[in-house]
Parts: structure tokens; C-alpha cells; sequence
């Protein structure tokens, strides 16, 4: 297969379209969690009842479309090798304990894979969407009719008092999870991230690095995503978040404009190392390769870095996880020609440019 | 003042509730507090296994007050989950389980989302019009206040008949199917 067949392949189509302040939000989504109301939850572990709800959302829901989400596909985790299965995963379509659930799990994709909805993970139904760039108003609108669209067949748990029932107490409510997925090079250059983590948590929101362990966030992307889902009305959860992140955007604005003027030279310096890397290393660590994923496209946001396409960051640091690596060579890789593989595929990829 | 739940200790915590744009003040003692959920539910960045830890620390107040038993033989009756592997686990096993534990819920709830109890949120349509009704009247009654307290007495008129119109709806609607 050639790179770009595979690419077209690796990476979802939505992912391509432009967004609002895509320069520093590269994108939106949110979660519904929705359970049956006679079916005991996944949690509950009664492999038979959640067997049933598998089987009715093949029945109604498999090869269905609606509206802009079309061809539903409904993919059993029965029927997926385990490296299929890691590629759902480092797509986020999936969640690695959705990918655990042999027997019972299923995710139901539209064509685009825009939206998903992921069966038996921790409830019956997740229901996710995403869209590129700063889209949180337009994305809760369509996942409500698209909540709408499954319940017009489900019945879901509620209840007057508590809402829309989930196994965790931490979902109940609404069920609402809204993320955004932020590059934040600047604020983190500048060190600024420490102190504005702390302070978005005090808001009720939560901050992460969305690849890498602990603190540490490759490729300067975080996850900003609300804690609270009972009490608060879904619009004024994506308001609140809504309004910090638009803060955020415009301190990482400030922020950039600074090391511009600050840095100079020093900063162009830094942002065509990273190119020259990418476009020469022979091996490279994932660790590095998103150091300078970041750096070039921030290099492509200051207007530095020309003819090269935004999506390379999102884009590459997709396609370098290992699961992608292995499918690309056809083989399982050890830790070593993984290295070689990445450096080959980002070579490869950016040449795919000029 | 003394604390609102035992009547007996002095009342140090004080905290504000605005659900639905309605205040309601809450003055309690430490231990009151605590038990009730209204304690540290804004530590900062839990991570949810943190969050399941915190969720239960008040268990064993509980337990020294009311009967060990209680708790520990309080089971769904539809899917078995007991409060203990509830608790353990941090996860109901069905949508029953929210009646079975409900006693114990509201602290769980606070702690969990900034001391809110009450969704108030989206309503499924099958849950059909008067409980869409009854939000749009509690709505309505809380603009009143408002405009009457900004003295807007001629748009308080106009709410005041709406409110009327939907009472007549809503106990039009009664008894029939929700
Ligand atoms: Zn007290
Ligand atoms: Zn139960």
C-alpha cells in the first residue's frame, strides 16, 4: 500500500476539514453515556443481558445512517485481531477497555468516523462526536439529535431527580463529557502551563496530556474536559467550559506572540532544527518525534514554516504510535526498529508534501 | 447558630446552594459536613481513583451511628450488587441500584459534582410533556422573583399569567399518561 492509501486509511476523514481557531484547538468532542433501563449495566458483569444489547443495536443500528453520519458500521471486538483493535484505540475511537471486552464490546462507527458509539464499555451506550477545531456549541447540538435518533428506538434508564443513569457516579446526570484537544507550544515554552493547570481545576475542569504518562504531555497537547454532569444543564457545561477555553486560546496567543518577539531568532532557529530532524532522522523515539511534531507546527502557525499542511501534528503523532507502526510494516516491531520504522514513515510523510 | 442536622454542635460550615437560580443557604458543623458530602468535594484535579477514595471516607461516621448491619446487608434487589461492592467498586451494577442506595447517594453526589443532587439537564421525550412542563414552571417562577425584585412589574404580569396557563395545562394533563 502507498503512504498516502495508508494515511487516507490511518486517518479519520473529519480530521482533514478546517475548524474554528484550529490553530490552537485542534479539535472538539463530546460524550453521552446512556444506559437501557431493564438491562443490568456492564458492570454488573451478566455477560448474557449485555450479549442482548449487543445483538438489538446490530439489529437496529448496523448499515444505518443519519443525516451527515452515514453507513453506521457496527465492528464486534469478537471479530478484530488485537492490533485492529489498538488502531481503534490510538484513533480514539475506542477505549482500551472497550478493546478488552471480547464477548460483549462493539463499536458502532459512521463512514466518516466522525461519530461513535461505543457498546458495553462501562455503560450500554457511548455516544461520541467530533469535530474539528473550537466546536463545541455545533458538536453538543448534533450528539443531542443524534442521542434523539437511538432514543426514539431505546429506552433509556432515567430518572426525574438523577437523569440520564450511568454505572459511575461521576457520569450521572447528563452523562455529558465535552473535551477539547488544545496545542499549547507557547504556554508551555513560556512554563506557564504549572500554574494554569491548578487554576482551571479549581473551575470544575479537567486538564491532560493527551499522549505521554503522568504530567508530562507530548507534542504539547492537553485535554480540557468538564468534571461535573449533575446540577448543570448540558448548554452551561459547554458554556463554562466554553469560556476557559477561550481563555486559554488567547493566552497561548499572548504567549506566542511573546517568544516571537522575545526569542527571535532563537525561536526560528528551534522550530527549523525540529524540521531538519524530521525530514533526516533515520531513528527517532516517540518522545522526540513529538518534541518536533510541535515545534513544526507551530512553525506553520507563526507563518514560518510554509507549504507544509496543518494537520501533520495530529496527523503524525497518530501514525507514530505503535500500533500504526506495526500495521504499516506488516510486522510486529521491537522497541528499536520501531524507531527506524517512525523515522522512516514522518521522512516518507513529509516528502509527501513538496 | 447552631448546626442545622443535629441541632446540637455550632454550626462553622457555611455554604451557598443556587439550584435552578433558587439560594438556599446551608450552615452546619464540621462533622454534619462532612458526613453530608459537603466537605473538600473542590480538591483539586482528582483523578477518578482518587474521586472513588474520597467518595466514601464519611462510611465509617455513618457507621458508628447507625446499625453496621444496615449498611452491609443493603443489597438491589435486581441485579444483587450490594452497597459494600458499591462502595468497593465505586460502580452501581443497574439503573435499580440509585433506589436501592438512595439514602445514601446525595453525600456521594455533592462530593462528586460541586454539591449538586438534582439533574437538571436534558429529559428523554418519552418522559413526555408535564415533567418538561414542571422545569418550564420552576423557570418561570424564579424570572418572577427576579422581576419582581428588579421591580419589572409589568413583565412580572406577563410571567404571572404563563405561570397560570401552565398550572391549568399541567392539572389538565394529571392523571393522564406521562
Ligand atoms: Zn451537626
Ligand atoms: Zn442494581
Amino acid at each position: 500500500m502507498s503512504l498516502q492509501n495508508f494515511i487516507n486509511d490511518a486517518i479519520s476523514p473529519w480530521l482533514n476539514t478546517e475548524g474554528v481557531d484550529n490553530d490552537i484547538v485542534l479539535s472538539s468532542r463530546i460524550r453521552l453515556a446512556r444506559n437501557f433501563e431493564q438491562v443490568p449495566f456492564p458492570t454488573s458483569g451478566q455477560e448474557d443481558a449485555l450479549t442482548k444489547v449487543l445483538e438489538y443495536m446490530e439489529q437496529e443500528f448496523d448499515q444505518q445512517s443519519y443525516e451527515d453520519f452515514k453507513q453506521f458500521q457496527l465492528v464486534k471486538m469478537n471479530n478484530l485481531k488485537p492490533i485492529e483493535k489498538r488502531v481503534l484505540v490510538e484513533k480514539h475511537l475506542i477505549s482500551p477497555e472497550l478493546s478488552d471486552k471480547d464477548q460483549t464490546g462493539a463499536a458502532l462507527i459512521s463512514k466518516n468516523e466522525q461519530a461513535s458509539v461505543m457498546v458495553n464499555e462501562e455503560d450500554h451506550l457511548r455516544i461520541q462526536l467530533y469535530y474539528p477545531g473550537f466546536e463545541l456549541t455545533k458538536a453538543l447540538e448534533k450528539a443531542q439529535e443524534l442521542d434523539n435518533w437511538f432514543e426514539d428506538k431505546i429506552h433509556y434508564a432515567f430518572d426525574e431527580n438523577r437523569g440520564y443513569l450511568t454505572s459511575c457516579p461521576t457520569n450521572v446526570g447528563t452523562g455529558l463529557r465535552a473535551s477539547v484537544m488544545m496545542h499549547l507550544p507557547a504556554l508551555s515554552m513560556t512554563n506557564q502551563m504549572n500554574n494554569l493547570i491548578p487554576e482551571i481545576n479549581k473551575l470544575g475542569l479537567v486538564v491532560r496530556g493527551i499522549y505521554g504518562e503522568g504530567s508530562e504531555a507530548l507534542g504539547q497537547l492537553y485535554q480540557i474536559s468538564n468534571q461535573i454532569t449533575l446540577g448543570k444543564s448540558e448548554e452551561d457545561i459547554v458554556e463554562d467550559l466554553k469560556s476557559v477555553v477561550q481563555q486559554v486560546i488567547e493566552n497561548e496567543r499572548r504567549a506566542r506572540d511573546w517568544i516571537m518577539e522575545q526569542l527571535g531568532i532563537q525561536l526560528e532557529d528551534r522550530i527549523f532544527r525540529s524540521y531538519g530532524i524530521l525530514s533526516n532522522c533515520r531513528i527517532i523515539q516517540s518522545k522526540e518525534a513529538a518534541k518536533c511534531l510541535s515545534d513544526v507546527r507551530l512553525g506553520i502557525d507563526l507563518g514560518l514554516i510554509k507549504n507544509v499542511s496543518k494537520t501533520i501534528l495530529n496527523e503524525l503523532m497518530v501514525l507514530t504510535q505503535p500500533a500504526f507502526l506495526q500495521q504499516y510494516a506488516k510486522k510486529t516491531l521491537g522497541p528499536n526498529e520501531r524507531d527506524v520504522f517512525r523515522a522512516n514513515l514522518i521522512r516518507e510523510r513529509l516528502q509527501l508534501e513538496n | 447558630m447552631n448546626c442545622q442536622r443535629c441541632q446540637e454542635r455550632e454550626a462553622t460550615v457555611h455554604y451557598t446552594q443556587v439550584i435552578n437560580g433558587q439560594k438556599t443557604e446551608i450552615h452546619l458543623c464540621e462533622q454534619c459536613a462532612e458526613q453530608e458530602g459537603y466537605m473538600n468535594f473542590s480538591n483539586d484535579n482528582l483523578s477518578i481513583h482518587q474521586l472513588l477514595t474520597s467518595m466514601f471516607p464519611f462510611d465509617q461516621n455513618v457507621n458508628q451511628k447507625q446499625s453496621v448491619q444496615t449498611t452491609h446487608r443493603l443489597t438491589c434487589d435486581r441485579c444483587g450488587t450490594t452497597y459494600q461492592e458499591f462502595r468497593n467498586r465505586g460502580k452501581f451494577g443497574c439503573s435499580h441500584c440509585y433506589l436501592a442506595f438512595e439514602s445514601y447517594l446525595n453525600p456521594i453526589f455533592r462530593r462528586v459534582h460541586s454539591g449538586n443532587t438534582k439533574h437538571v439537564g436534558k429529559i428523554p421525550k418519552r418522559i413526555g410533556g408535564n415533567l418538561h412542563k414542571q422545569r418550564e414552571l420552576e423557570q418561570l417562577q424564579n424570572n418572577l422573583q427576579q422581576l419582581i425584585h428588579d421591580e419589572a412589574f409589568e413583565e412580572a404580569a406577563q410571567v404571572r399569567d404563563e405561570i397560570r396557563q401552565l398550572k391549568e395545562d399541567l392539572n389538565e394533563n394529571k392523571g393522564g399518561d406521562a
